[in-house]
């Protein structure tokens, strides 16, 4: 018995502070947020009483809302369809061989050490949607290449314009996505490949049936960090065009009601938000964990 | 050797969250020593800052014994000193006054019960007598005043560019009668061969144009009808302003959306549009670029509404619970002393909230708004705190923004009803 409190006692000790704090930090915050949204806290006046799920469902009845969830949507599928296809070109041109490959590397890899809010403030020049005369950033780089069909007027596009936001964030994070695909690469094994050109498969059906199955998992990965980068996206947003309507997100939605002191409505686009993204991430530590098991 | 280096690991563990926990707040102000004052702001960079400094040294002569502590929040135009200031005040931490804007901004602090009643300090200091009685009645809540204005600023000013409006065969110097004519004024600006002849920027500022509209339309006693329900929202008034709005934002630039109020200014200084309608801090932005007042650029009320001034100020408040009581009163009795309004104004470009200012003391543009704040019709801007609480004008910045993409006037108007009834049920 006492040999058993020294096998498990020092590694809970050493556990216990990490697990008191995300305890408290973390869950109980959660836990409190959850509460609040189920009062009638719209104001700094009020007490708080019981009321349920009615903020959720004035929520989710709100044009506003439904159209920052929309605005979420375009920029999630927009951003993941771009770092995913960006990432994996990069890392498939680098494994084929180039020369001076950690330069390439480095200058794909670079963008991520930038802060969404450094370079917001860069994009929201660049995107500066005025044509014409007054066109500065992309705008005004179209136009001296005789390009001047291609000029929009980018975020400021209703729904679409989220489009335009989403490169900013697709330019910093495909390095990392690359980086992820290359190492994916890189993990498999030069005889697999080796052994398939023997059997005189052809370099597609080599991809098809020996690489690509290989990534799956790296590929799953990828998708996620991105994905739950995507909901949480808030600052970025912030920095190019600060928080208006045409660009609302969840996040800045949540933003704007906190500060005009309405803690339930605020606190309800937050649980939803967890809800929406535990959607993601939930199935994948899942996924992992069933992984593990098998493997061990 | 194991279990210890666990226990001290754990130790450190919990060390590290006592500090983070007994960090918070603390600035050099103790409550026990009377002499002190913490003074909340967000003024924390250029005209705003050295005017916070010049007011700090009229405190200084005025009160010898008495320390200054700043407690400015940058950055966000107020909005990161709110969100500290909103966590300050939960946990009854409160600074000894807050910078807030004047009027319906403070209703919430006021119904939450945070900050107290200033009636007395009023009668003590004379100021119903100084203030105009306009700005009396903007600023009583249920009787009671709660808050001291430091500067007033007016919001409905639309700044012309002379040369294009002349090159356009218009005399600037004309402000014209009302909107429609404003209206024909600006097309004939763009038959001259300018795009947009009036210049806007992101939401806020098009939230002060449509302000400045229902003024023009509504009439003064109208408008302020629409923040107590005595003027409906979708009346035939409202309806005409957003009608005439809706024709307005025809001649805007279209890149509006993503340019600070300052952007904005610069397409009339650069001459690429003939108008702004922007509130007096614009004044820095002309003069800053060498223009003078009556050549290159001109004002005017916004058409439709002269004689009105549509005032927003800041102010400063006393916290429920703060530690310095009778020193945040002194701050208060500077802040609205002639020399203390004379002090800050003069250094930042507004104007002082007493009447009985030298007007020597300040610019050209300052004076010309110091007489109409004395004789007009004072009411409130809601782009800037003073008409509504923060979370009825939130919700009507969204529904413009909306506004600004679909270019829907039905669902303008039920939008701007249904957020006056959320907000005055």
């Amino acid at each position: 018995m006492r040999k058993g409190i020294r096998n498990w006692g020092p590694p809970v000790l050493l556990l216990a502070p990490s697990l008191v704090l995300v305890a408290i930090f973390v869950y109980g915050l959660i836990f409190a947020n959850i509460q609040t949204s189920m009062t009638d806290r719209h104001s700094l006046a009020s007490e708080g009483a019981f009321v349920g799920f009615q903020n959720y469902v004035a929520l989710l009845t709100e044009g506003r809302f439904l159209h920052s969830l929309l605005n979420l949507v375009v920029f999630t599928v927009v951003f993941i369809a771009g770092t995913m296809i960006f990432g994996f070109i990069w890392a498939w041109l680098l494994d084929k061989g180039v020369n001076a490959e950690g330069v390439f590397r480095s200058v794909y890899l670079f963008p991520m050490a930038v802060s969404f809010v450094a370079s917001g403030v860069v994009w929201r020049w660049l995107l500066n949607s005025a044509e014409g005369d007054r066109a500065s950033g992309l705008n005004r780089m179209l136009q001296t290449f005789g390009l001047d069909f291609l000029q929009n007027s980018w975020w400021n596009e209703p729904i679409w314009g989220m489009a335009a936001i989403a490169m900013p964030a697709i330019w910093q994070l495909s390095g990392y996505i690359m980086a992820l695909f290359l190492a994916g690469f890189r993990g498999i094994p030069d005889e697999l490949r080796e052994a398939a050109r023997m059997d005189g498969a052809s370099e597609w059906k080599l991809y098809r049936h020996v690489i690509f199955p290989q990534l799956s998992p790296i590929a799953l990965s990828a998708l996620i960090i991105v994905s739950h980068m995507s909901l949480k996206v808030f600052d970025l947003i912030m920095a190019v065009t600060k928080a208006i309507y045409q660009t609302e997100v969840p996040a800045t939605y949540m933003w704007v009601a906190l500060t005009s002191n309405d803690y339930a409505k605020a606190s309800a686009i937050a649980t939803v938000l967890l809800i929406i993204a535990s959607l993601f991430i939930i199935p994948y530590l899942i996924h992992t964990m069933r992984e593990e098991k098998r493997s061990s | 050797m194991r279990k210890r280096m666990s226990i001290l690991a754990g130790a450190l563990a919990v060390g590290l969250a006592l500090t983070g926990c007994s960090s918070g707040g603390s600035n050099g102000s103790d409550p026990d020593n009377p002499d002190q004052v913490e003074v909340f702001t967000w003024w924390a960079s250029g005209s705003e800052k050295a005017g916070l400094d010049a007011l700090v040294k009229e405190f200084n002569s005025q009160y010898p014994d008495i320390e200054f502590i700043n407690a400015a929040v940058a950055g966000g135009a107020g909005s990161n000193a709110k969100a500290a200031l909103a966590s300050r005040l939960e946990s009854d931490n409160p600074p000894d006054t807050f910078q807030a804007h004047a009027g319906a901004e403070l209703s919430d602090y006021i119904a939450a019960e945070q900050i107290q009643d200033l009636s007395g300090l009023y009668e003590d200091l004379g100021l119903n007598e100084v203030f105009p009685a306009d700005l009396i009645d903007r600023l009583t809540v249920d009787g009671k005043i709660y808050s001291v204005p430091s500067n007033i600023h007016r919001a409905n000013v639309t700044w012309v560019n002379t040369e294009v409006l002349e090159s356009a065969g218009i005399d600037p110097t004309k402000a014209p009668e009302s909107i429609d004519a404003w209206i024909a004024d600006l097309q004939k600006v763009k038959d001259s061969g300018v795009d947009a002849p009036l210049a806007i920027g992101t939401e806020w500022t098009q939230m002060q144009l449509l302000e400045n509209v229902l003024i023009a339309d509504l009439g003064a006693d109208g408008y302020a009808g629409l923040w107590d329900g005595s003027t409906a929202w979708d009346s035939d008034g409202v309806k005409t302003a957003v009608d005439h709005y809706d024709q307005l934002m025809d001649f805007v630039n279209q890149d509006y959306a993503g340019l600070d109020w300052d952007a904005a200014s610069q397409i009339v200084i650069d001459g690429n549009a003939a108008y702004n309608v922007m509130g007096d801090w614009a004044e820095a932005a002309f003069t800053q670029a060498g223009q003078t007042w009556g050549t290159e650029y001109t004002t005017w009320p916004t058409p439709g509404t002269d004689g009105v001034f549509d005032f927003l100020a800041d102010s400063f408040t006393l916290p429920v619970g703060a530690p310095h009581e009778q020193a945040a009163k002194d701050w208060l009795t500077t802040i609205s002393s002639a020399e203390g309004q004379k002090a800050f104004n003069t250094v930042k470009g507004s104007i002082p909230a007493r009447t009985d200012a030298d007007p020597a003391d300040y610019g050209e543009y300052q004076q010309s708004a110091m007489e109409s704040f004395a004789n007009d019709t004072i009411v409130s801007s809601l782009a800037h705190g003073a008409a509504a609480p923060i979370a009825w004008s939130s919700d009507i910045s969204s529904a413009v923004g909306k506004f600004g993409s679909d270019r829907d006037q039905d669902a303008l108007i039920s939008a701007l009803v249904s957020a006056a009834e959320s907000a005055l049920s």
